[in-house]
């Protein structure tokens, strides 16, 4: 009975490419949780928060060939939008009445800003922030998008130009200490409407929001790639001239492409700001912004899971590393990606597509042979080597392109 | 100048058309006009400035002066997708289609609907779309390679498969770059039946060196010359010009 059901399972899990995610959503909701104390947990939670940008860089640049060096500036807006919000709840003017203007943030007080600025007042609104926290980034990355692919700014330009704004942002944000926060970022953030986050039980419902989300981000990211939108933007990586020629404004498939990756960057950094406790201009810069490439291509930028588990492994090497040497993790991190990136240009999951899977394959049609040989005598083979499935073929050489 | 230009019964009317690069006139006020369902054949010497003027058609080139009239819409100053949807179809002149696609995905991406971002998200392969996929594919010899990856497709295949990626979106002037070039003496044939038949109903603009190839398939020939028109008419008329003979004996 049961072997009916999966045999009916595996061939729509096959197809469907949803047994790498439901996998994925086993490890990260069940063995994590049993494997790791909360404080380890709570680490997994914000590397699971980088992710989100990792996905995005893998809609933008493994499927639409358009790489940002600037996805720290999304992050960053998210991860603000939220600290706002917590921040003006931490600040209620009974805990905040020995400041000499009560009621507002204490880094404000210190700058001497004597009322909440004008813009700061919607963020006391819960929906308020959740809409910003959607819109603002996805906004700022049309208008940048817009600009740049109607004029047809590409390639390294359009990198530099993000790493620009990534910079501009920072400048902005530490300037401007006396409603930003400065350097510090926004620290000290308690409750979200009354629930205190800080507590063991918070951690692990933010963790399980997270993973939630993350899945939902997958699903949701992989049926882009299914549809004709995806099909569209490797035809454009392939063959730009031809798309555009076959009728389509090929820039607007790239602004969409990088509106995606903003609005799940923006994601991102809000469930890291929840989870973490603080927000500040060391995650919106230039090195976190690669940081963030760095995992997707260690993870593989043609593959949403990869990005994923790239996220993941770097992020553990970081701490684990730095924790341990913390003068080399920086050589080491280099040492990583240059590797990855000259040894397998598709990452882990290429890795896997290219090199594991062929080798698996080849394992058990010899072990499934070596099975036939000694029953041949016997009628009626059930089910013999399948072959490679045509879906792990076709992704590993749009990898390789 | 502008207000010269008059309406007709062109499909396609290029008047005073010029384009020049750092002052070098690659189509020197050049006038063209195509009939309802004929079939053009550009020929002329390298650098004549023919594949130029099929850019300037198809919006990849700007134009210094001049007019392009589709359908007696100005087309001069539109973006590439608009001209395209307005009817012009073009296919390059080295095979430019999505190698890692099936030959099924090449066609069905080229066909006329979902074009805009939404659109595309919400695009569904329905019969009609299974439709038009397998009769153009039946029309270009590729209905068994279907899910076939285009990039193992034979070179005569893939310039086919280009020509059945704008099929599909069923354009009313169709622009051939050089359709045969690198193709076997049946492949050349095969294309020359397939351009015979896919012509009915539309326009054509085809480029072609293969005096035989024209011979076959043209309904009227345009000699191009340094940016300009030096001849224009019937094979047999053009080919006794003495000035056509001159420039392609004379070099």
């Amino acid at each position: 009975m049961t072997r009916i059901t999966m045999n009916r399972i595996k061939p729509w899990l096959d197809r469907s490419g949803m047994g790498s995610v439901m996998l994925l959503a086993l490890l990260l909701a069940v063995v994590f949780p049993l494997a790791f104390d909360l404080f380890r947990l709570n680490l997994v939670g914000k590397y699971l928060s980088y992710a989100f940008v990792a996905l995005g860089l893998v809609m933008l640049w493994g499927y639409g060939g358009v790489l940002s060096l600037g996805q720290g500036v999304f992050f960053g807006l998210g991860g603000y939008g939220m600290a706002m919000f917590l921040k003006l709840e931490a600040s209620d003017p009974v805990t905040t009445k020995i400041q000499s203007t009560p009621g507002i943030p204490d880094f404000m007080d210190w700058n001497q800003v004597t009322a909440l600025p004008l813009w700061w007042e919607p963020f006391r609104h819960f929906p308020f922030a959740l809409v910003a926290i959607l819109v603002v980034p996805t906004l700022l990355a049309f208008v940048i998008g817009f600009a740049m692919f109607k004029r047809r700014v590409g390639g390294v330009y359009f990198a530099i130009i993000t790493q620009a704004v990534a910079l501009i942002l920072t400048v902005l944000i530490i300037g401007q200490q006396g409603y930003t926060g400065g350097v510090n970022g926004m620290t000290d953030l308690k409750t979200l409407l009354g629930w205190d986050t800080r507590t063991n039980g918070a951690k692990y419902i933010l963790y399980f929001l997270t993973v939630a989300l993350l899945i939902g981000a997958i699903v949701l990211c992989s049926s882009i790639q299914k549809s004709k939108l995806g099909t569209l933007l490797l035809a454009m990586r392939d063959k730009e001239d031809r798309v555009r020629f076959s009728g389509y404004d090929v820039a607007m498939f790239r602004v969409f492409a990088f509106c995606l990756a903003a609005l799940l960057s923006s994601i991102g950094g809000a469930l890291f700001t929840l989870q973490v406790g603080f927000m500040s201009p060391s995650l919106v810069g230039i090195v976190p912004s690669i940081e963030m490439v760095i995992f997707a291509a260690v993870g593989g930028r043609m593959s949403l899971v990869g990005a994923v588990y790239g996220a993941l492994l770097v992020n553990f090497g970081k701490t684990y590393f730095s924790e341990s040497f913390p003068d080399l993790w920086l050589f080491l991190m280099a040492a990583m990606f240059l590797g990855v990136v000259l040894a397998f240009p598709d990452g882990l999951a290429g890795l896997y597509a290219n090199k594991l899977k062929p080798w698996w394959m080849r394992r058990r049609s010899r072990r499934s042979e070596a099975t036939d040989q000694a029953t041949a005598a016997s009628p009626g083979r059930p089910g013999g080597p399948a072959g490679t499935p045509a879906g792990g073929r076709s992704e590993a050489t749009w990898g390789l392109s | 100048m502008g207000a010269v230009m008059s309406n007709t019964d062109f499909v396609l009317a290029v008047e005073d058309l010029t384009v020049s690069f750092d002052g070098f006139k690659a189509i020197d006020a050049l006038t063209l006009y195509v009939d309802k369902n004929e079939l053009r054949v550009i020929i002329g010497p390298n650098g004549a400035g023919k594949t130029t003027l099929l850019d300037l058609i198809c919006g990849k080139t700007r134009a210094s002066a001049g007019s392009i009239k589709f359908k007696n819409a100005e087309m001069s100053r539109l973006p590439e997708y608009q001209i395209v949807r307005s009817g012009i179809g073009r296919k390059f002149q080295t095979p430019s289609i999505y190698e890692n696609l099936s030959v099924f995905q090449n066609l069905e991406v080229s066909f006329p609907r979902g074009r805009g971002v939404f659109g595309a998200l919400a695009f569904k392969r329905d019969d009609e779309v299974r439709d038009a996929v397998q009769s153009v594919a039946a029309e270009i010899g590729l209905a068994d390679q279907l899910q076939l990856e285009a990039g193992l497709l034979s070179h005569g295949q893939k310039q086919w498969l280009e020509i059945g990626m704008l099929l599909m979106q069923d354009p009313e002037l169709l622009m051939l770059d050089e359709p045969i070039a690198g193709m076997s003496v049946r492949e050349r044939e095969l294309t020359a039946e397939l351009l015979k038949r896919i012509c009915k109903g539309r326009s054509m603009i085809v480029i072609e060196h293969d005096m035989e190839f024209v011979k076959q398939i043209a309904h009227k020939v345009t000699v191009m010359h340094q940016g300009k028109i030096l001849a224009e008419g019937s094979m047999e008329q053009v080919q006794a010009d003495p000035r056509v003979i001159d420039v392609y004996l004379g070099h």
